[in-house]
């Protein structure tokens, strides 16, 4: 349960019947959703409930059809201060006609968040060695990206947004095809950010179990919100939050 | 007028002058080109350079001077093909090929109705640094350390921004800016090399150091740096060439940047992994 403190704070994510139709197919059908500084949350739902075209009208890449999404208390698309969201893509699609090495990439997530025409401190470095420790890439900062395997690009590009020591970390689907010791230190990672810095994490996931026990709301999504709550009640509720490809959609259709 | 005296072939001061001349585009057209071949733009400089040939056409119609008119030229088009790709209009590749032909057919009908062909318009279609002189070499030199200036200031943004472009947009880099400075800063770089390498060999000096250097180096900075060493060198050795045996000196240095990358892609991918080999050939030749 969230202390009172923290419910007091802000949203720093927040949507308000937010719907999006791509042509007459509705998409997202008045959906509500707030996260706030120290919480961890996840959403959830069945291939095509809406999880992605809900992201992208959240960080303002899509424009709602109806309702009002804010960002840091702003309209997305008017976030001055865009650096204090970090962002793990789904597929990130990484130019690599020339090498680019694990640090390289990793310290643009400072960019954003310090001014890009700064030059890189001793600050900077110690961060992207952090969030390169947090992944266990600590020992390949010097490797060119496109020469590692699958799982540990994306946990590069999971580092990149730690670099940032973000407020609200935003990651789409991003432990999909990560081996166990990644995904717990992942794990490890996300807990550290939410504890020490007060940080908010939203993970939109097929696969909770690896942080299972850490996260303060569920959100279940496909079309609507069909649930927002503690895990616990979800679980009560009959729903394991591991690999529940076959067994959540069942659940949802008994919700409906 | 120059204190330093330099051995054989650099032994006159037009010599000098085109060294000079040439060693500044060795090191500030690789390096932008760095940027340009990772967002898979390798020819943007090739269809600027046709535009700017439409500045150059215009330039000695107006009786204005042709490096002057380029440079206006140049930058609007790099700056519309990047409109164009950045709004989607065209792809990338076809918002190049419209400002290519468009300014190539613009050059070529200016150049006819200002006088045709002449010695100067070949010039700058080929290059020709051993005619650079006092003037033109230091606005060669001036444009090519407001170039490295800016590409210093701008080169993580720039790394971010060519590498993700999308993600560098969800965490609020300013992209748009990133994309505009780099196709001015590489119209700057076709209107200061066209007189040393020429239009149509401009782009190859951006791009083929860089296919050398990627084969070499280990990561985006390092790949930058062999890239800028051996656009140093094949300049320095191409102006050698064309002094004493006397071939064109903007081909002549293209054809050595290119025999370096037969070399570097042949010791890479051609005898290395050749190595093993000998280990398994008897046991082929059993079975």
């Amino acid at each position: 349960m969230a202390e009172p403190a923290r419910v007091a704070d802000a949203p720093l994510l927040e949507g308000e019947g937010v719907t999006f139709a791509y042509g007459r197919m509705r998409v997202l059908e008045g959906v509500d959703l707030s996260i706030r500084p120290g919480e961890f949350v996840a959403l959830v739902g069945p291939n095509g409930s809406g999880k992605s075209t809900l992201l992208r009208v959240l960080l303002g890449s899509l424009q709602a059809a109806a309702g009002r999404v804010r960002l840091f208390g702003e309209a997305p698309e008017h976030v001055r201060d865009r650096g204090r969201l970090g962002y793990v893509p789904q597929r990130p699609v990484l130019a690599s006609e020339v090498p680019a090495t694990v640090a390289e990439i990793v310290a643009t997530g400072r960019l954003s968040r310090r001014g890009w025409w700064r030059p890189l401190g001793a600050a900077d470095r110690e961060a992207v060695g952090h969030a390169l420790a947090s992944v266990g890439l600590d020992g390949m900062a010097d490797r060119p990206v496109n020469q590692l395997s699958g799982g540990q690009q994306q946990r590069a590009f999971i580092a990149r947004a730690f670099a940032s020591e973000p407020d609200l970390l935003v990651l789409d689907e991003p432990i999909a095809g990560v081996d166990a010791e990644s995904q717990r230190r992942f794990r490890d990672a996300l807990v550290h950010l939410v504890e020490e810095h007060g940080g908010a994490v939203l993970l939109v996931s097929h696969e909770l179990s690896a942080v299972a026990p850490d996260l303060d709301r569920v959100i279940v999504l496909k079309r609507r919100v069909l649930f927002d709550g503690p895990p616990a009640r979800l679980t009560d509720e009959g729903v394991s939050l591991g690999v529940h490809r076959d067994d959540l959609p069942l659940w949802l259709e008994g919700l409906r | 007028m120059m204190a330093v005296t330099l051995p054989y072939p650099f032994d006159y001061v037009f010599m000098q002058r085109a060294l000079i001349a040439s060693v500044a585009v060795g090191v500030f057209a690789p390096m932008i080109g760095t940027f340009l071949v990772q967002k898979r733009m390798s020819l943007i400089g090739d269809g600027i350079g046709h535009v700017a040939f439409a500045g150059v056409g215009a330039g000695l119609l107006a009786g204005v001077w042709p490096v002057w008119s380029a440079l206006v030229f140049a930058v609007v088009g790099a700056l519309g093909v990047e409109w164009l790709r950045a709004k989607r209009k065209a792809s990338g590749d076809l918002a190049l090929a419209l400002f290519f032909y468009s300014g190539i057919a613009a050059g070529v009908v200016l150049v006819s109705v200002g006088g045709g062909l002449n010695a100067s318009v070949l010039t700058y279609l080929f290059g020709q640094p051993l005619l650079v002189n006092r003037h033109e070499l230091q606005v060669i030199v001036g444009l090519g350390v407001a170039i490295v200036a800016v590409m210093l200031v701008f080169r993580r943004l720039l790394f971010s921004v060519v590498t993700d472009e999308d993600w560098s947009r969800v965490v609020g880099l300013p992209v748009g800016f990133a994309n505009a400075v780099l196709a001015v800063v590489t119209a700057c770089a076709v209107v200061a090399a066209m007189q040393i390498v020429g239009i149509l060999l401009i782009a190859a000096m951006m791009v083929l150091p860089v296919a050398s250097g990627q084969l070499i180096g280990r990561s985006f900075g390092g790949t930058m740096r062999w890239a800028i060493a051996i656009s140093v060198g094949s300049v320095i050795a191409g102006l050698a060439v064309s002094r004493i045996w006397g071939p064109a000196p903007g081909g002549t240095i293209v054809l050595i940047t290119a025999g370096v990358f037969a070399f570097v892609a042949i010791v890479k991918r051609g005898v290395a992994p050749r190595l093993p080999l000998p280990v398994d050939e008897p046991a082929e030749q059993e079975a």
